[in-house]
């Protein structure tokens, strides 16, 4: 056989752009949006007081001083007390683990479910598509709040039953976003490139077109920790789910409303606005999230 | 009439200011027809942008001059440049089913134009709109005027647009790549039509365009453009005779013509002897009266009406007809990426066709039969580097791994000339040239018998296409491979292929010996596809 005859090289015009690390990019992400600098130096502040509010805070949330019931916000107690004389603003923190863990919990299990569920209907469509779209929108059909609290009614007052809850009434969102994300890419080229390289379905669909649905599924994470966040303190707050004295943002809110009027605001406050921090936090997270999962921002 | 000078546009990005236009300098007469030629980047359509001052946010004009009749175009104020869009200057964008408004009917949209710029009245928007799609030679013009977008064909869009763009008789048309992804014989109706219209109203025109045999045929003159300059500015004939700048001179010896061998694509001094490749007697692939029918809403469609060749072992065959015509389902059944409805593909003695699409990833005729994709863009997942893109078939189908799979996919960038640095980009961070290198990697790695390739350099500049069609030239006589060449344009099949069928409406209309079908075309078809083709001035005799 002769000497292979190879095409000369266009040598690359333009100097090679330095490759991003991941590093870089997350510092690019943040320093191009001082919105998302802030909202992941809040997530930082949420992170630290769930992983060591429990040490920091200076009172024992639970204990109670019938002295100092229903002081108002003074430095000694800065969120003042409430009228089993608590200290508030211990137990505002304190409350920050078991609503984190309430919210990222459900949307785990829901992001996996729908993803599962969405990426099926999407890839292979026909008979199997259309009954998983009619049960998704039989759920989506329900308000969805009632939903959740005849879920919990029936399965019991527990944390993990809240959880459920919460994840069941996810579900439809991320198999709906997963359904379209896949659908308009079972056909790509890169698909059918991946089957032609041996993939059976189930590994194409898995590790070649569901990553790609992953930029928008991150906006979509980071509001549903917020809507969870909502819900299960929504759901405390009408008497399901944490039960008292475990301190809990919906259940702080709850038991504080009966005092406003009375004049003593700080005991609902304070915990509904850490509620709406946190809430504003995850939503402004979003954008963010997807600018970092994506490899197309790394230019 | 216009006159630019010194212009240059600048953009913001990430990496700091970027000049995609520095300082270009052209005058355009009355009833002129200039082209601007160059390749993607050259800042070709960035300049028409800053024209009609609908350039993206963060680019702007950093210096120089545009003028119109005597109105400055930079520093117009935006309410008179509203006006002077659509009615003085027009444009045509390259894709016009972006163009169009897809749930507006298209003569409200041509109705939208006349009445933005008071040409029309609510009484007789409806006559004048009909009047414009008359003018395009729109058949039945009142019939369409109720169509949406969707219901007519790419051909037909472009017609739409072109309306929309001459309703309000301009003066000036500017032209980006109208006819990009139309089909060759479409293209020549389309340009027909518009350089008609141009004559007949008196217009000038800029026609932006990467083909630089399409704007020899249809402009007075041409100037041509690489990185933000004009390199070279003149009459097509001349351009094509005498080159003077080593760019355009690349440019004329990429783009294909009658008569030239596949080496000559290249410039002179990279031209290397043409490989010999050896085709044996015997049929590697033997496709007998291959049928394919789908399900349509309006009852069946028979995409493919039963078409029987062969390809031997070590052959090139071109298979040529107009989108729609039934080729890529036919590469797509070959490929196994879908079911046949009828018929047999006999591959080395065995009949393919029976082994069902779902069943062939497991069957040992998977690594013989590969293909490369029409648009490399698409068909590189955009979350995995070229690396990985091109180690999946040795992962999954060699059953590689470790140190044995880098080597291997390093050989394989080298040998499709991929720099090695480049291997550990994601497809976004390469150019087409170099993604169809990564394409072309993917599909030869584990040496297929039988490699198809859809319109490989479709979406190529035509110096990258030189390059990609001399290399896969290169490693047809490395490999001995056969090649099924899928593509709608002959004189490009003709380069690359020993012989050629053209296929219309599921049938195979003509099949025989590359040059006989060039040079002696027995149906009209045929015929027709070979004279839609532009035909390029003649070149310096080479040196």
């Amino acid at each position: 056989m002769t000497a292979p005859q190879t095409v000369p090289v266009t040598p690359a015009a333009t100097a090679p752009p330095r490759q991003m690390s991941s590093l870089d990019h997350l510092v690019y992400v943040l320093k191009e949006n001082p919105v998302t600098l802030m909202a992941f130096v809040m997530f930082a502040l949420i992170i630290l007081s769930a992983l060591f509010g429990p040490y920091l805070v200076p009172y024992d949330p639970l204990a109670s001083n019938a002295a100092m019931a229903l002081q108002p916000p003074s430095t000694s107690h800065w969120f003042g007390t409430d009228s089993l004389g608590r200290d508030v603003f211990s137990r505002v923190i304190v409350a920050t683990r078991l609503d984190l863990i309430i919210s990222v919990a459900a949307v785990a299990l829901s992001f996996v479910a729908g993803s599962i569920l969405g990426a099926i209907a999407g890839y292979w469509g026909g008979l199997l598509d259309a009954v998983l779209n009619r049960i998704l929108d039989t759920i989506m059909a329900f308000p969805l709040f009632v939903l959740a609290m005849g879920i919990v009614a029936a399965l019991g007052n527990t944390v993990e039953n809240i959880i459920y809850a919460t994840a069941i009434i996810n579900v439809p969102f991320y198999a709906r976003l997963v359904r379209a994300e896949v659908n308009i890419r079972r056909d790509a080229g890169f698909a059918l490139a991946a089957r032609l390289c041996g993939n059976s379905d189930a590994r194409v669909l898995a590790f070649h077109i569901f990553p790609n649905a992953l930029p928008p599924m991150m906006v979509q994470v980071s509001l549903n920790l917020g809507w969870a966040i909502l819900n299960a303190a929504g759901l405390s707050f009408i008497g399901l789910g944490v039960r008292p004295p475990t301190p809990e943002w919906g259940i702080m809110v709850a038991e504080g409303a009966n005092y406003i009027v009375s004049g003593e605001w700080w005991l609902a406050l304070f915990p509904g606005l850490w509620l709406m921090l946190a809430v504003f936090t995850f939503n402004l997270l979003g954008d963010g999230l997807r600018d970092i999962v994506d490899p197309r921002k790394r230019t | 009439m216009l006159s630019v000078k010194d212009l240059a546009i600048g953009f913001r990005t990430r990496r700091g200011e970027v000049e995609a236009v520095r300082g270009i300098s052209f005058e355009l007469d009355k009833g002129e027809t200039l082209g601007i030629v160059g390749e993607s980047g050259s800042g070709k359509s960035v300049t028409s942008y800053a024209l009609m001052r609908i350039l993206d946010s963060g680019g702007s004009i950093r210096a120089g001059e545009a003028t119109y009749s005597g109105i400055d175009l930079r520093r117009a104020s935006e309410s008179d440049m509203r006006s002077i869009r659509g009615r003085e200057i027009s444009m045509i964008f390259q894709n016009p089913r972006a163009a169009l408004n897809p749930i507006r009917k298209v003569g409200h949209q041509i109705e939208d134009v006349l009445r933005q710029h008071a040409r029309a009245t609510m009484h007789n928007a409806r006559e004048k709109a009909i009047e414009a799609l008359k003018a395009v030679q729109i058949r039945d013009p009142e019939q369409r005027y109720d169509s949406y977008p969707f219901e007519l064909s790419g051909g037909m869009c472009q017609r739409i647009v072109i309306a929309i763009a001459l309703a309000c008789d301009p003066r000036l048309l500017i032209a980006d790549e109208p006819t990009t992804g139309l089909d060759i014989t479409t293209q020549k109706t389309v340009m027909d039509l518009v350089t008609g219209l141009i004559r007949e109203r008196g217009m000038s025109a800029i026609l932006i365009t990467h083909d630089l045999g399409l704007a020899a045929q249809y402009c007075d003159r041409i100037v041509v453009m690489k990185d933000g300059e004009i390199v070279e500015a003149g009459e097509p004939a001349k351009l094509f005779h005498s080159p003077e700048h080593a760019y355009t001179r690349k440019l004329v010896d990429a783009t294909p013509r009658d008569g030239e061998s596949i080496r000559s694509l290249l410039p002179a001094e990279a031209r290397t002897p043409m490989p010999p490749h050896e085709i044996a007697d015997d049929p590697l692939l033997k496709i007998i009266n291959l049928k394919k029918t789908f399900a349509g809403k309006s009852g069946p469609v028979q995409a493919v009406k039963g078409i029987s060749f062969d390809i031997r072992r070590g052959e090139s065959v071109g298979l040529v007809g107009e989108s729609g015509c039934g080729k890529s389902t036919t590469s797509e059944m070959l490929v196994r990426l879908q079911d046949v409805t009828g018929g047999a593909i006999m591959f080395d003695g065995e009949d393919i066709a029976a082994i069902p699409v779902r069943a062939f990833g497991k069957s040992p005729f998977r690594r013989d039969i590969q293909m490369v994709f029409q648009d490399a863009t698409d068909s590189l997942n955009p979350r995995h580097t070229a690396r990985a893109s091109i180690a999946e078939p040795l992962k999954r189908l060699g059953g590689m791994s470790g140190a044995k799979l880098v080597t291997r996919t390093e050989e394989l960038a080298e040998l499709v000339g991929l720099p090695q640095h480049l291997l550990d980009r994601f497809p976004h961070q390469l150019s087409g040239g170099q993604k169809a290198r990564v394409g072309i990697g993917r599909a030869i790695a584990l040496e297929p018998r039988f490699l198809i390739l859809d319109e490989p350099t479709a979406a190529l500049d035509v110096s990258i296409q030189a390059i990609v069609l001399n290399l896969l030239v290169d490693l047809r006589a490395r490999l001995g491979m056969s090649y099924l060449f899928v593509s709608h344009d002959l004189h490009v099949v003709r380069l690359l292929c020993d012989r050629v069928v053209v296929m219309r409406g599921g049938e195979i209309v003509e099949q025989g010996p590359a040059e006989q079908v060039m040079r002696s075309p027995s149906h009209p078809y045929t015929r027709e596809l070979l004279a839609a083709a532009p035909q390029p001035p003649a070149r310096r005799p080479a040196a």
